[in-house]
């Protein structure tokens, strides 16, 4: 009996001696650390910057708040550079965290709009998504979607069992909504979430359902990222689904970025910036083309598939609202009871 | 060493409970006091009430669900023999190997509007078919019961295999029918198990965030997610945790209740047993028909599904089979397991161990301490580990250690680990204790009164007599092991990547036909010790002279 104890000892010994690689010890890091919440072809992105720039890059790719909860309990010992998120809500919340340290670049002022970066220059966005309305051209007449008032306008009583949206615990859903406070004041956005689950919106936990279930007949109209919708036209060009830039008579149509800043406690900050300075720039198309997201440098083109469907006015992005009225959309949701 | 046989306990034994139960509370202690000493006044979540009914509602749902699909199919597979039923019998664990975040999507994917059951459904019936609302409580309560029976199954079907002898055969040769000597016998013996097993299901139940956001059912656990990503608010995030803890403490005081005063021990490990009867004309197919619809349901219908998108990705882009970090990937995840079940497992035998050799009502808290950590959302949990080990680095720099820990949390893996067995030490200990309960104690206090030393009754009487549950801890943990993402993704080290956050990675980006491989792998990674674990089972069940 005394044997599995040996055995199990020696094994577990010998991992540890051949583990170090799984340890993580020995291993030289990169030049650049990046703690990142986006995903999307980050490998291929950061291999043509270390192409270009000779500097090499890693990531850890986790979410946005839990990789900021790491960040301030690894303090000043930190491994990390640069943080990158995909919401400006949590942008602006670890800049109040003091997370970022202050960037100083006329490159990246020039590149990214002043709604899309920190006024004090502490993170910039790099990445631009919207949130508009789709439809199934089957069963709606373009004309039937409020110009002036899109997303407000899905709560008219003709919408009654055609609306399909996010859950209330996506973040895309929490901006949204706060956007529409922070335009309309509380008392406004809480009638339009009321006026939404009045017509009975179908809520799902997931975007490719949503357009599923829109390409299906199963709801007319859904609000989704644009992306999602470039990437399954992509793969099938037939689905049933159209694109509806909301409100371009009014506000304009909601967005939010991905961005990043650099992490207060970097040792490499000079390096960190070059990388940044890259992605709002030269390596603009890299970052965000594959995922079909609009550049935020005005001098970049979109890729071909998502500039077809034409340029829209955008609600200037307010980060502040997103990340301090984010507490206040989840209540205002959860008042209307919305779910 | 005296050989009088001590009631009181071993000091050095009790102490290594305490020692572990420190050590394995630390982090859900770290949540806890995070949550109650936030200095801002917390703002607790709007229609708190409607989500503790909810949880409530969900978790009674699911516990009638997986008593009824678990303990049916470990009575139907061991009691009887028909078709297919010695695969059967391990394949039916598999439905634990599918993480919920896919399994989720698989689900609302095939069943929902949208999907081929209820699009066929239309073009067969017509548009306007009534069809059951999938996304809805009820929904949520069948998906998860087709998917965490297994726990109640396995801990279930132990119980019968390794306690029917004689006090079963004593019935029936007493002249009970089989199903009165299962109601008045097997039933009342298997009831630890079936309570340990129920346990777990429960504090899964509790925890799980993927399957009820995509359900639409709102549970604390959704609230702690929301308020703690919806308002950047960790601190009334760890607030509602407790509340979460608090559940979980009703839980464990239920399982208790319900395995009651009496206690049933097996006398002698040999005996004829349940001797399998042999299911004859439709009867055993519609046996091989309930073990196979259960295991369609959770297991082979997303499989497949998995499949068809595996091999939609492979013809439309070939190269991305050959990932070379694939490997890394699997190896960091099998060793992570590995070493972890072997941990969790030793860990639950010295704390059986010494439970068993005496010990008071203060050490056997103290263990029952020791299985919270399942009752935490792994983030939470997660969170729990970086808050401590925080205060143990500002602790150490204050007494003059320069640097502190350095990283160890997540600069390393064993900040991995060490959360690993904080949260995995439940189901191994469930698994363990459930064993030791039908250990005799006059078995342990001959061995002591005869002059063997604790070491030597460890070895020589308690670990055989506990293995059973010792092959079914090592499997659950290394089940739960492998899927395991929140606790992964917020601790692990640069360059550190399992197969469960390569499958999240690119499920959460929606690249479903992509992450269909990698999900499979994980799958097939659980097949591995569920095959020994059976393997094992048969042969005991050889040596016993049972089919």
């Amino acid at each position: 009996m005394r044997r599995p104890f040996l055995v199990a000892a020696s094994l577990a010994l010998s991992l540890t001696a051949s583990g170090c690689g799984f340890l993580g010890i020995g291993e030289e890091p990169a030049d650049l650390q990046v703690y990142s919440a986006r995903h999307y072809d980050l490998e291929e992105a950061f291999a043509d910057f270390t192409d270009e720039a000779g500097i090499s890059v890693e990531f850890l790719y986790g979410e946005d708040a839990e990789l900021l909860e790491r960040l301030k309990s690894e303090g000043a010992d930190t491994p990390a550079d640069i943080f990158m998120t995909v919401d400006a809500g949590s942008l602006w919340n670890a800049a109040r965290e003091d997370e970022f340290a202050n960037i100083d670049s006329p490159v990246l002022d020039d590149a990214v709009p002043v709604d899309l970066r920190d006024p004090e220059g502490r993170w910039y966005g790099l990445a631009l998504r919207a949130r508009t309305v789709v439809y199934n051209p089957d069963n709606v007449d373009p004309a039937e979607l409020d110009t002036e008032e899109t997303y407000a306008g899905l709560t008219d009583p003709k919408w009654q069992g055609r609306l399909c949206m996010r859950d209330e615990t996506a973040s895309y859903t929490q901006s949204l909504v706060a956007s529409l406070i922070d335009l309309h004041g509380r008392e406004r956005a809480l009638e339009i979430v009321r006026g939404w689950v009045e017509n009975d919106v179908e809520v799902m936990s997931n975007d490719i359902l949503l357009l599923e279930a829109v390409d299906a007949g199963g709801c007319d109209v859904a609000i989704t990222n644009h992306y999602y919708l470039a990437r399954e036209l992509e793969e099938n060009p037939d689905l049933r689904i159209e694109p509806f830039w909301a409100s371009q008579d009014g506000a304009g149509t909601h967005v939010n970025i991905s961005g990043a800043g650099i992490v207060a406690s970097s040792d490499n900050p000079k390096q960190a910036q070059e990388l940044i300075e890259w992605l709002a720039a030269d390596g603009q198309n890299d970052f965000v083309d594959a995922n079909h997201e609009y550049p935020v440098n005005p001098d970049v083109e979109p890729e071909p598939m998502i500039a077809e469907w034409g340029s829209f006015e955008r609600m200037p992005v307010n980060a502040e609202a997103y990340g301090d009225l984010n507490a206040e959309a989840v209540d205002v949701m959860a008042e209307a009871g919305y779910r | 060493m005296s050989p009088s046989a001590r009631t009181t306990g071993r000091p050095a034994w009790s102490f290594l409970i305490l020692l572990i139960a420190v050590l394995v509370a630390a982090p859900v202690f770290a949540v806890v006091v995070d949550g109650l000493i936030s200095s801002e006044s917390t703002s607790l979540p709007r229609g708190l009430d409607s989500m503790v009914l909810t949880t409530l509602a969900l978790m009674v749902g699911v516990g009638i669900g997986t008593t009824l699909i678990g303990g049916g199919l470990a009575w139907l597979v061991t009691a009887h023999q028909f078709p297919l039923r010695n695969i059967l019998v391990w394949l039916l664990v598999l439905p634990l190997a599918m993480p919920a975040y896919i399994l989720s999507f698989v689900f609302l994917s095939t069943f929902d509007y949208a999907g081929p059951v209820q699009t066929g459904l239309r073009a067969v019936l017509g548009p306007g078919v009534w069809t059951p609302e999938v996304r809805s409580l009820p929904g949520a309560i069948v998906v998860m019961s087709l998917t965490l029976y297994p726990y109640v199954y396995l801990l279930a079907r132990n119980a019968l295999v390794e306690q029917a002898p004689r006090t079963y055969d004593a019935a029936r040769t007493l002249g009970a029918t089989r199903s009165r000597a299962f109601w008045r016998v097997l039933l009342p013996l298997a009831r630890p198990s079936l309570a340990a097993g129920l346990a777990l299901v429960m504090m899964e139940t509790l925890t799980d965030f993927a399957t009820v956001q995509y359900f639409n059912v709102k549970t604390v656990s959704v609230g702690v997610y929301l308020v703690w990503k919806g308002t950047f608010d960790r601190q009334s995030a760890t607030q509602l945790s407790v509340l979460v803890l608090l559940f979980a403490v009703a839980v464990l005081a239920g399982e208790r209740l319900m395995r009651g005063r009496a206690r049933y021990h097996q006398h002698s490990g040999r005996g004829q047993g349940l001797q399998p009867s042999r299911l004859t004309g439709w009867r055993s197919w519609a046996a091989t028909g309930l073990c196979v619809a259960a295991l369609g349901a959770g297991f082979a219908i997303p499989v497949l599904r998995l499949l068809v998108w595996a091999v939609a990705d492979a013809l439309a882009d070939p190269g991305s089979l050959l990932d070379p970090r694939f490997v890394d990937y699997l190896v960091n995840s099998l060793l992570v397991a590995l070493i972890v079940a072997a941990a969790c497992v030793l860990l639950s035998l010295v704390m059986g161990h010494g439970l068993r050799l005496g010990s008071g009502r203060f050490t056997r808290s103290a263990a029952q301490l020791t299985t919270f950590g399942y009752a935490v959302p792994g983030a939470v949990l997660g969170i729990g580990v970086l808050i401590g080990f925080a205060a143990l680095d500002t602790s150490l720099k204050a007494v003059g250690v320069p640097g502190g820990t350095g990283l160890l949390a997540t600069g390393s893996v064993l900040g991995i680990l060490y959360a690993y067995v904080v949260r995995f030490l439940a189901p191994a200990y469930q698994a363990v204790d459930a064993s030791f309960m039908k250990v005799s104690p006059t078995m342990t206090l001959s061995a002591m009164s005869l002059g063997a030393s604790p070491r030597r009754i460890l070895t020589r009487v308690h670990l055989p007599l506990v293995r059973p549950g010792v092959a079914v801890a090592l499997v659950l943990v290394m089940i739960d092991a492998v899927k395991e993402l929140p606790i992964v993704l917020l601790l692990r080290p640069f360059g550190f990547t399992t197969v469960s956050v390569w499958v999240f990675e690119l499920a959460s980006e929606n690249f479903w036909e992509r992450a269909a491989l990698p999900a499979l792998v994980i799958v097939a990674v659980a097949v591995v010790p569920v095959f020994f674990l059976f393997r094992q089972v048969r042969l005991v069940d050889a040596r016993r002279g049972v089919g």
